[in-house]
């Protein structure tokens, strides 16, 4: 069974998002177990979001589908619980604090706990706020994902110190979606944290091609996809999933 | 460390990419609002450029028609731009320009906040791009077309409910995409720290002045203070400088719409529950699993599902009460006030009107409200002839 603690020993890591209930949680059900065959080490599932500051338009729109298709946060926790066992990656879910505030953080991380979820990636709690959830996870060991970016410098080794789990290294300025070059010092950023923790760091924000992630895979542990995974679930609705676990092969193959 | 607490309320719920802009903010808000130079440019703006102080004047016929309090309107109305929104512009896009900011964004909804900030903009030289909903720019198209005469480009938010609370989103995710060269001006008294404090900082001009004049002219302290709070700059202005003041009641009023008890308002103390979004804990209204409400006022001002950090802890801690208005309520105030003083007020505004003339005849003569009126009407008009059926063109 893999969970975050050994997700990172089957070489670089791949690390695939996508939101729970786009275009329906049936959808996302068959998607999960596939994407790990496909080779993904870790998934990240989108819990959907009215407003999600940190999404470009992708995930934005794929948040609206997934809640206007009536996903919610127990009917993800329920499709979840069900196919875990089949799931061979780790599971996180992304989301953001308000979700997990209002449905109680207690109630929300020890259902994780139950349910197989690795961790909780949330975005909009910086370093200063983790322990609106950290003192939570601890007691039911569920990790929270840190994040570095390029504008963090100084930062980046305070919050890599107490990172678990992967060190989420965000690529670049901006909000979530596909970019054609990434121009930031990513591999400087990183350097800079592995002076000071063992926890992997995986790179996110704007990776698309196999090419990119091939050269982000080189300076760091693992890459995240989620986008240009989103966009194939857009495109081909009901019927993505042989769509993106090919598009999962070849990243993974990619960065092998 | 979470920072700029009010109670339970407030702190920095932001992405990891905004962070050290939000501390180098209030790294540089710690100097400068302690800096006599700053000081006394932020001053003199407001003396020469805004108009300040604003006027506090005695509504001497509205208050004999109600028959009860003695009533006397904060013209905020009557600053440049025709809000309070310049006060907080001049200070922050200053603050902005000291710390070497070429550009700055920001959102609006009725337009105000868009207008006062492309409007300080060109005045100090700074690029500018303000964030809108859809919705509003089509209820506003005046404001929008003010704003580019300013210079500044308007950028139509076309996500969620095409409102204030997306025009903030989207002004969140530029500032994320260009934040070193960039300052965002929110507008009110919410966000991340260091905002609701420089915010508030900036607008509690208005009760600093409310408390000169009224001294000035009555000899003592008002009973109540009111205002309307969609995010809660005015109120929170007018509010400050009382807080301390037990014997002064404050009152903010929130847009209850259709109708507190329908599915169509924005009367988030009313009506929300405590949550955490746009960067603070405080209250919204939301649903059961945190999902964000849409909201619906016929104010585009106060059309917002939450409520700044301060007012949520003045609320919780019991300093400040809050009522909802109906948009038929705040619709009757602004033609009432118009026809009794001579003064089209904002509909934001009206509703905290109205709420004077609800209570104003039920009150002794020998007490005294003062009404924060924090914007004029002009931008109203053409809505509100449309809420009555009248066709014109705007």
């Amino acid at each position: 069974m893999i969970n975050l603690n050994n997700a990172f020993e089957n070489g670089k890591a791949f690390i695939a998002f996508l939101t729970a209930g786009d275009p329906n949680l049936e959808t996302t059900a068959r998607l999960l177990p596939e994407i790990a065959n496909a080779g993904a080490d870790v998934i990240e599932i989108g819990i959907p979001f009215s407003d999600p500051v940190a999404e470009g338009v992708v995930i934005q729109d794929a948040d609206m589908r997934a809640l206007a298709a009536g996903t919610t946060t127990d009917k993800i926790f329920d499709m979840v619980e069900k196919i875990a066992p089949d799931c061979d990656a780790a599971l996180a879910f992304m989301t953001y604090i308000n979700v997990i505030y209002v449905y109680g953080v207690e109630r929300f991380i020890k259902r994780c706990s139950q349910i197989g979820v690795s961790a909780v990636i949330v975005p909009d709690v910086p370093f200063e706020e983790r322990e609106e959830l950290t003192p939570i996870c601890e007691k039911y060991g569920v990790h929270f994902i840190s994040f570095i970016a390029p504008t963090s410098r100084e930062r980046v080794q305070m919050i890599a110190k107490e990172a678990k789990g992967f060190l989420y290294c965000v690529s670049s300025l901006g909000v979530t979606g596909v970019r054609s070059e990434i121009t930031t010092n990513v591999g400087e950023m990183i350097a800079l944290a592995k002076e000071v923790t063992d926890t992997p760091c995986a790179v996110g924000f704007g990776i698309s091609t196999p090419q990119q992630a091939k050269e982000m895979a080189k300076i760091s542990d693992g890459v995240i996809v989620g986008s240009a995974i989103v966009k194939i679930i857009a495109e081909y609705g009901e019927n993505c999933v042989p769509y993106v676990v090919d598009y999962v092969k070849s990243m993974k193959d990619a960065i092998r | 460390m979470s920072k700029g607490k009010f109670g339970i309320h407030g702190g920095q719920f932001i992405p990891e990419t905004l962070m050290n802009a939000v501390i180098e903010l209030e790294k540089a808000y710690d100097y400068y609002k302690n800096d006599p130079q700053f000081i006394e440019e932020v001053k003199t703006l407001m003396r020469e450029y805004a108009g300040r102080p604003s006027l506090l004047y005695y509504a001497e016929k509205m208050t004999k028609d109600l028959g009860g309090a003695k009533i006397y309107l904060k013209r905020e109305d009557l600053n440049h731009t025709g809000s309070h929104k310049i006060n907080n512009c001049l200070g922050q896009i200053l603050l902005a320009k000291k710390m070497g900011k070429k550009r700055v964004i920001a959102e609006t909804g009725a337009g105000q906040h868009g207008v006062a900030t492309a409007t300080v903009a060109a005045l100090l030289g700074m690029e500018c791009d303000i964030y809108m909903g859809k919705v509003d720019t089509e209820r506003q198209a005046l404001n929008c077309y003010r704003m580019e005469l300013l210079g500044a480009r308007v950028h139509p938010v076309t996500t969620g409910t095409q409102t204030l609370k997306d025009a903030v989103n989207e002004a969140l995710r530029e500032w994320t995409t260009r934040v070193e060269d960039t300052h965002y001006v929110l507008g009110s008294v919410m966000g991340p720290h260091p905002f609701p404090t420089i915010v508030r900082d900036f607008q509690s001009v208005i009760g600093k002045e409310v408390k000169e004049e009224m001294l000035k002219k009555e000899g003592r302290l008002p009973d109540i203070c009111m205002a309307c709070v969609g995010g809660g700059s005015n109120a929170m202005g007018l509010f400050y400088d009382f807080i301390e003041d037990k014997e002064v009641q404050l009152i903010g009023c929130e847009a209850a719409g259709k109708g507190v008890d329908t599915e169509e308002n924005a009367a988030t103390v009313a009506n929300g529950g405590l949550g955490i979004f746009h960067g603070m804990k405080s209250y919204f209204i939301q649903d059961e699993y945190g999902q964000i409400a849409p909201v619906y006022s016929i104010s585009a001002g106060l059309d917002y599902p939450g409520v700044g950090p301060e007012h949520a802890n003045l609320y919780d801690t019991g300093r400040a009460s809050y009522v909802p208005v109906t948009d038929d309520e705040a619709v009757a105030a602004f033609e009432y006030l118009s026809r009794t003083e001579g003064i089209i007020p904002a509909i934001e505004s009206s509703h905290a009107v109205a709420h004077c003339m609800k209570i104003a005849p039920k009150m002794d003569k020998d007490k005294i409200i003062v009404v924060c009126l924090s914007g004029r009407g002009d931008k109203d008009v053409a809505a509100i002839a449309r809420y009555r059926g009248v066709q014109i063109y705007d």
